[in-house]
């Protein structure tokens, strides 16, 4: 087993490594940023090491600073986290040649799977259902404008290198077409470093359901069941939830077994996702694998009892898979709301800046996966993911209760979080009968918010408006300072006044 | 203690008094029994009668919003022997500017000075957090100033552009 591993990442994803790391008496080392040595990760490492600029090229993407560090520190694997260096064959391959175990698949399974196109192709190959469109990337408009035309709007532009949405543009008309793959191009370039983009037909409002997989360096692949990703915005997951509703167990096992044989064809090792897209006959199509831990993987820990980073990291070690496809069960009910720092009444423009107060909810069946705290400055420049929330029941409708009970719990002040957002999806009647789509949140939001306007509700925030004003001087004429020992001594001396 | 409280746009004159170890409170006139705890800084237990609650107050920016539960307020208090604190009416007509909403770069500028913008047209693109986010024209007319080209580093509340 190793005895030191590198946290390649930041933000609740490294923390969530490091605690893997504590769990099973492995030390763990951290990287970080400029903008960073405040951060959370850094708190919880055994080691921290700083790699450079806030600029993501110059630190968390900067292949030679963090095999230094490992070098450095003496680590003897590197987990990459999501995002970042995750799915970046040549990063794991410079790990390989360093000697240090990159924790995730070989590059070679990476290159085969990693990029969209080729794993389209190795797709066509094996036989497994897919999307109609390109399997390579677009060289011109002109090719573009031809592929579209064939396959027929409306049309999804993807970067081949993509996640999380980004370097995606949806084109319902040709006008409309080169603009985006302009737009698509360039933030694939920014984002992956890779400008390479296809096109496939968009399916209008499909489900969107994963297989999580498992293989060891033995052979065997296992799948421990889907998460139901559909409500999106921006082609970026928000809420995913473990099992899908829709999916019973005849429909899992065939999904799975699809899942198996994507991952055995790239001999695919360790941690990684087959992404599906579903249509309303429950026909599903494979749409790209997601070659690394996700985001939403809590959900399914909570459903099948296992610890995927623990797995994760006992793969890398050598270790055989602890159980077989028979013994994976799937019981009760997971939801996951992603916490964002932005603002939901403006557009969901990004919301740096500090946490002034910082209220967690905790509980039965509440896990909370986060990566800030209270006094913390959210940086701008990096993914606004802050935290994961996931509500845990023996049924949907528990898990619901309870994660809705503890969305009430949370506050997040100083800036701005979409908390509000879960508060209203986990509410809306088409979320309770889960009639669930990609186009779910869209249709939501559109809908006049119904804001039963509470007299009563009213009547107390002014009385608290007051009272605050009394008791914490920073209220009164807007006053923006900040609050200081200063000012706690002057409500306190405001206070003594009146009694 | 004499108050004028705006709560969702809704005025309340609100007095409060703390004697013999409790707080006198009335609201428009009527009175309130009301105990209250500040928790910490930014967070009120308040009892209205009997019925309890737990009040946040949040700050982003110049504004104030308290939530009441799950409901969310904007609050605006006043000391009325304060002169501070008054706002001009918003004025629609006149220059409009356009505000960053957020710390980030400019990535584009869409429209040059002099152009002729519908209301909501993009202006500019200002990139934070790996998104790219379009500031819109909030008015129509024609851009009178660009104060910011692309790859300038802005601050939230620096203003991009002005529409005339």
């Amino acid at each position: 087993m190793f005895k030191k591993i590198l946290i390649a990442n930041r933000g609740e994803i490294a923390v969530r490594v490091i605690r893997a790391c504590h769990e099973t008496g492995i030390a763990a080392v951290a990287v970080y940023s400029d903008v960073d040595r405040a951060a959370l990760h850094v708190r919880k490492a055994d080691e921290a090491y700083p790699i450079g600029a806030a600029a993501a090229a110059e630190s968390y993407l900067n292949i030679q600073k963090i095999l230094d560090v490992a070098a450095r520190s003496g680590a003897d694997a590197i987990h990459p986290g999501y995002g970042f260096l995750s799915e970046n064959a040549k990063f794991a391959r410079a790990c390989a040649d360093a000697g240090v175990k990159f924790i995730g698949p070989t590059g070679a399974a990476m290159d085969a799977m990693g990029s969209k196109t080729q794993a389209r192709q190795a797709m066509e190959r094996a036989g497994v259902p897919i999307v109609p469109g390109t399997s390579r990337g677009l060289e011109s408009v002109e090719q573009a404008e031809e592929a579209a035309a064939r396959i027929g709007y409306p049309v999804m532009l993807k970067a081949a290198a993509g996640g999380g949405g980004k370097g995606m543009r949806l084109v319902h008309v040709p006008e409309d077409l080169k603009s985006a793959l302009e737009g698509a191009r360039s933030e694939a370039e920014r984002s992956f470093g890779d400008g390479e983009v296809y096109i496939e037909k968009a399916i209008v409002n499909p489900r969107h359901i994963e297989m999580q997989i498992l293989a060891d360096e033995h052979g065997n692949t296992v799948y421990l069941g889907e998460r139901e990703c559909s409500i999106q915005r921006r082609h970026q997951k928000v809420v995913e939830e473990a099992p899908s509703p829709i999916v019973d167990a005849d429909m899992r096992r065939r999904m799975g077994e699809v899942a198996v044989r994507v991952a055995q064809a790239a001999s695919y090792t360790n941690a990684g996702t087959v992404e599906f897209l579903v249509d309303a006959e429950k026909n599903f199509y494979f749409l790209e694998m997601n070659t690394r831990l996700q985001v939403e993987h809590p959900v399914t820990e909570l459903v099948t009892g296992l610890d995927l980073v623990h797995l994760q990291i006992r793969i890398a070690a050598g270790e055989k898979l602890p159980f077989t496809q028979s013994e994976v069960q799937i019981r009760g009910h997971a939801i996951e709301c992603r916490i964002y720092a932005e603002d939901p009444d403006n557009n969901y423009f990004p919301s740096p800046g500090k946490i002034t107060l910082l209220l967690a909810p905790s509980g039965p069946g509440i896990r909370r996966d986060s990566g800030m705290y209270e006094g913390w400055t959210v940086p701008m420049d990096y993914d606004p993911l802050l935290a994961k929330l996931i509500g845990y029941g023996s049924d949907r409708e528990q898990a619901i209760g309870r994660l809705t009970r503890a969305l009430n719990e949370y506050f997040v002040g100083g800036i701005k979080t979409n908390i509000s957002l879960f508060r209203r999806i986990l509410g809306d009647a088409d979320f309770r009968a889960a009639k669930l789509d990609t186009g779910f949140l869209d249709r939501m939001l559109k809908r006049k918010q119904e804001t039963a306007v509470d007299e009563n509700a009213a009547e107390v925030a002014a009385i608290a408006a007051g009272l605050f004003a009394v008791l914490d001087t920073r209220v009164a004429n807007g006053s923006k300072s900040e609050l200081d020992s200063a000012s706690n001594w002057k409500s306190a001396a405001r206070r003594e006044a009146l009694r | 203690m004499i108050y004028d409280v705006r709560i969702d746009g809704r005025s309340f004159r609100l007095e409060v008094e703390r004697t013999e170890g409790r707080w006198a409170c009335r609201l428009d006139g009527g009175e309130i029994q009301v105990d209250a705890v500040l928790a910490r800084p930014d967070v009120l237990s308040l009892r209205v009668g009997n019925k309890a609650y737990e009040v946040k107050c949040e700050r982003v920016g110049g504004e104030m919003h308290l939530w009441v539960g799950s409901m969310r307020f904007a609050a605006e208090v006043r000391d009325p022997r304060s002169l501070r604190g008054k706002t001009r009416a918003a004025d629609d007509h006149g220059p409009k500017k356009l505000i960053a909403p957020m710390p980030g770069k400019i990535v584009r500028v869409l429209v040059s000075e002099g152009a002729a913008v519908e209301v909501g047209a993009g202006v500019l693109v200002v990139e934070a957090m790996k998104m790219q986010n379009e500031i819109k024209s909030p008015k129509k007319g024609t851009i009178q100033k660009i104060l910011v080209g692309a790859g300038a580093a802005v601050n939230a509340g620096d203003v991009l552009a002005i529409v005339e």
